[in-house]
């Protein structure tokens, strides 16, 4: 594939994670925050967005196999991948927080579960879906391009 | 307005999403980033340093107040690291473990030495209960996460105007110092007893040293702070 056809591809790529709600406007805002200086922030700040994320999912899933489930914990660990969902736009994940709080809340342990199950869907997506556009980034940047905006 | 020739300007002329950033008349902002967030910290100095800022970013309130030298348990030693590294502004996440935002918030508005410092709060939720609560205690703005480049701009240039104009003050008070300096020394007696504060007045920022040589060398450099000025008022 040559240079034009990858970012054609990059652009359209994008375009539909937006349209699909994976992403919203704040991943928007990071990528206007990269420059020659700081090429790798975006990359960067999701990484730290992976890390932080799959810590906290285990650690969700540790709390549900308990004999006392701990939701008042787990509500905290829920608002803070909720907040770093929101800080990169992965929307899908940060809607589906909102709900998984109110059921610990409710300290609803089956709607807990079923949240659970689904924001790990959702986050596998998201990460599947980043890293690609990472890689045709890649690709087009060792093809000599630039990134289109 | 006076400025100090020593101090290093920092020129950028990046451009980023419309703003112009040539910070030609701009003086070097320290902002105090608080939150537990890994994510969100890496995020807001990001945001800081694209206006120049310069940052110190920390995960916890606690650390907050040690980096300021207030924790109670653990006393900041006057080293040579944190010397001129005075705070402009305190940027810091609601919701925390241990002390959270607001906490913060109350404890930075107690202190004598550190009150006038502009505090803002972040939060992911638009709480008007919370805001108006922090607003009273003091709190300078409310951002509402997730964090945009327009309202760091707009933090930022809130706070190098209240810096400009704190130094015309310093300088407009300066003079008047320079003037009355035979009065005031009377006044000094008293309070070369007391203990030196950590901090000159925060409305100044690193030009303070071409004003402080305006001021009596022996005394203390909270020459404007309200309890000081009450004591030389009553000893004169």
């Amino acid at each position: 594939m040559d240079l034009v056809q990858l970012q054609r591809q990059l652009v359209d790529y994008r375009t539909s994670l937006y349209h699909e709600g994976f992403l919203d406007e704040q991943f928007t805002q990071l990528q206007s925050l990269q420059d020659e200086n700081n090429p790798d922030f975006v990359v960067e700040v999701v990484s730290l967005f992976f890390e932080d994320s799959e810590r906290l999912l285990n650690e969700l899933s540790k709390a549900l196999e308990q004999q006392v489930i701990d939701f008042k914990r787990m509500d905290a660990q829920v608002h803070q991948l909720k907040g770093s969902s929101s800080s990169i736009g992965a929307h899908r994940v940060q809607k589906l927080c909102i709900v998984f709080r109110n059921y610990c809340e409710a300290q609803n342990v089956e709607g807990c579960l079923k949240c659970l199950q689904q924001v790990k869907h959702e986050y596998g997506i998201i990460k599947t879906k980043l890293e690609s556009m990472f890689q045709l980034e890649q690709q087009i940047l060792n093809a000599g391009g630039s990134i289109p905006v | 307005m006076a400025r100090n020739g020593g101090v290093a300007w920092m020129r950028t002329t990046e451009k980023i999403d419309g703003y112009d950033l040539s910070t030609s008349d701009t003086e070097e902002v320290h902002v105090l980033a608080v939150d537990d967030s890994l994510v969100d910290r890496k995020v807001i100095e990001r945001l800081l340093r694209i206006f120049s800022c310069k940052v110190t970013a920390v995960d916890s309130g606690r650390r907050a107040l040690q980096y300021l030298g207030l924790d109670e348990e653990i006393q900041k030693k006057e080293t040579n690291g944190f010397d001129g590294l005075k705070v402009d502004l305190i940027i810091t996440d609601y919701c925390m473990p241990g002390m959270t935002g607001y906490e913060l918030l109350k404890k930075v508005k107690e202190s004598s030495a550190f009150r006038e410092i502009p505090v803002v709060i972040m939060s992911s939720e638009n709480v008007i209960a919370r805001i108006d609560r922090c607003l009273e205690e003091g709190a300078e703005d409310f951002i509402v996460k997730p964090v945009k480049l327009s309202d760091v701009k707009r933090i930022i240039d809130y706070t190098t105007t209240e810096l400009r104009e704190g130094e015309q003050r310093e300088g407009a008070r300066a003079k008047r110092r320079g003037i009355n300096k035979r009065k005031q020394r009377e006044g000094d007696d008293d309070l070369s007893s007391s203990p030196p504060s950590t901090l000159s007045s925060s409305t100044s920022s690193s030009p303070s040293s071409s004003i402080q040589s305006a001021t009596a060398p022996s005394s203390p450099s909270t020459l404007d702070s309200p309890t000081r000025r009450l004591k030389m008022t009553s000893s004169e």
